[in-house]
């Protein structure tokens, strides 16, 4: 932690950390223990009172089934995304692993959505698929079936779970090509002269070798889809229709903002950034682990 | 190269090559809707290959804005996204070398203390304590400003948790032979450490760039004055307007500038962007 050699006690380490301090002070803790306690509060429409409920917001929240449906929701949403982008652009790096030629060229082309915004992406998709516009939804009439994802909930969830995952592609392809690249090619040779073919080198080696990576980017995948993605969903289908595609993050901003329930909203917010510290636990002792072996 | 097997290399390259259509897909689709007129636009099927209004199309949505007299210039709002994205990228380097260098270098009262304050704010996104932090912001009275946009973003640990990483590789002979040569600790910080970790501030800056360029919905909460609105959010506003009468070209033209630079930055800084992507979220 410390330096072995470093410089004794004086005021300059305070004045060092002291911006850190403030910002932290001022726009997380303050506004974390605002939310906390604004989580026990119930007020009125109009701000003029208040009372004090202990948890009556999380009893409302967890008796209310849109609420619950929410959570399964955004589980629908998370593991869809994680899986489906994970999974491009694992086949893309173990591609890219086979070939010499032109591997910075593709790379390039395959990482640039990750600098796409969340909404930039959203208005891309949302105007390819576009009901009555679309080059896919014209397309998919042409072959017979109706797309319209402003009427149809399962589509709309299609459409964020494509454009979401469009995104993430670029992110996971860059660590799983890092991480088969980290494996020595000894190993890879042995198997080889062994006579085991592509396929199977991939699954019995090269795939439990990086599992490390696999476990690190299906963490970082869901808290992605968990928060990231609302600038997509707010540009595509604002939740709708019907809340088919209203995730958590979502719906914080939905009750506080639109709704005005500030309680319930507080609520939902202590509730997510409990989720998030289990998720950021999990993650850093899955690290220390590693860096024992 | 293990084996010869030609093969499975023509297939990892249409594999490969099938992959970067449907990235590449979207963004051409982009470019192309970018370049027609708006009556093309509304004829079905929607055309594959580019038109001739690229320039016009570029002139009105740089210039006038999309929908309507009273729209804001989107030069306008890019220069908003970029000081934004400026502010957040250095001022969260900023702050986190030294609350960093603090950490590593000083024996001080409440020193982990400050740490685990810092490490708490390590994965909490800001849209989880959105409405909390917007009244904090409000209480400021810094809605409307550029300070209000960029600060609260910059309440994240990750880049002082990376610096520090960074700093405890750093040999202690550095602080050695600085000391016998006379240097304080200011001096030791610009000479030595600032130069030694030219690298990963580099990464960081891409990654940081990109973070706060894209930034949605907390510049939609607190910014009412178009004079401040940023382009990210100036598209959503244009989709809204669209229900009506879909100027897609033009919303198509502003997506393109709006994704423009970010893109640039990190294509131009490609191989360290990766390197320090791959190395620091670890």
């Amino acid at each position: 932690m410390l330096k072995r050699v470093h410089f004794g006690p004086s005021l300059l380490p305070f004045l060092l950390v002291a911006p850190q301090i403030a910002v932290t002070l001022i726009f997380f803790m303050w506004p974390a223990g605002q939310a906390l306690y604004q989580s026990f509060l119930i007020e009125d429409a109009f701000g003029f009172s208040s009372e004090f409920v202990w948890f009556e917001n999380f009893q409302v929240l967890f008796d209310d089934k849109y609420y619950l449906s929410a959570f399964k929701r955004t589980a629908i949403f998370s593991l869809s995304v994680a899986g489906m982008a994970m999974g491009i652009a694992l086949l893309m790096a173990a591609m890219v692993d086979r070939i010499i030629k032109g591997v910075m060229a593709y790379q390039t082309m395959l990482i640039w959505p990750y600098a796409v915004a969340p909404v930039v992406a959203g208005a891309l998709w949302v105007f390819m698929f576009d009901p009555t516009l679309g080059i896919f939804a014209y397309a998919l009439n042409t072959v017979g079936y109706d797309w319209n994802h402003k009427l149809n909930g399962d589509e709309a969830m299609a459409l964020v779970v494509f454009a979401a995952t469009w995104k993430q592609i670029a992110y996971n392809f860059l660590f799983f090509v890092a991480a088969i690249q980290s494996i020595p090619k000894s190993l890879i040779e042995a198997a080889a002269i062994d006579g085991a073919g592509p396929l199977r080198r991939f699954w019995t080696i090269i795939f439990p070798l990086i599992t490390p990576t696999t476990f690190f980017l299906l963490v970082v995948n869901i808290v992605y889809a968990f928060f990231d993605t609302f600038g997509i969903i707010h540009a595509i289908t604002q939740g709708g229709p019907a809340k088919a595609t209203e995730i958590l993050v979502y719906k914080v901003y939905n009750d506080g903002f639109i709704g005005l329930d500030l309680g319930g909203s507080a609520a939902q917010s202590v509730i997510l950034m409990g989720i998030v510290i289990v998720i950021t636990v999990i993650q850093f002792r899955y690290i220390e682990r590693k860096v024992e072996y | 190269m293990i084996e010869n097997r030609p093969f499975v290399t023509v297939l990892a390259h249409l594999t490969l090559l099938l992959g970067v259509a449907i990235v590449a897909f979207p963004i051409w689709i982009t470019f192309v809707a970018s370049t027609h007129e708006a009556v093309r636009m509304t004829q079905i099927p929607l055309p594959l290959w580019p038109g001739d209004q690229f320039f016009s199309n570029l002139k009105t949505v740089l210039f006038e804005g999309v929908g309507g007299s009273n729209a804001t210039p989107v030069w306008l709002m890019m220069m908003n996204s970029l000081i934004m994205a400026m502010m957040i990228s250095v001022g969260k380097i900023t702050i986190s070398l030294l609350s960093a260098f603090a950490i590593v270098y000083f024996r001080f009262p409440f020193r982990m203390g400050f740490f685990w304050m810092i490490f708490i704010t390590l994965m909490l996104p800001v849209e989880v304590r959105i409405l909390p932090t917007f009244e904090v912001v409000a209480n400021l009275s810094m809605l409307n400003s550029y300070w209000g946009m960029s600060v609260p973003l910059i309440a994240s640990a990750t880049a002082t948790f990376m610096f520090r990483q960074v700093f405890l590789t750093i040999p202690d002979e550095m602080l050695e032979a600085a000391r016998v040569d006379g240097a304080g600790p200011m001096r030791f910080f610009w000479d030595i450490l600032i130069p030694l970790s030219r690298t990963n501030i580099a990464a960081l800056f891409v990654i940081l760039f990109i973070y706060g360029w894209n930034q949605y919905l907390w510049p939609l909460l607190i910014t009412t004055d178009s004079g401040y609105f940023t382009v990210v959010m100036g598209i959503k506003q244009m989709l809204d307007s669209a229900e009506q009468a879909p100027d897609w070209h033009l919303i198509m033209m502003t997506a393109l500038l709006a994704m423009l630079p970010p893109i640039i930055v990190v294509l131009s800084m490609q191989k360290m962007f990766v390197k320090g992507l791959t190395e620091t979220e670890k």
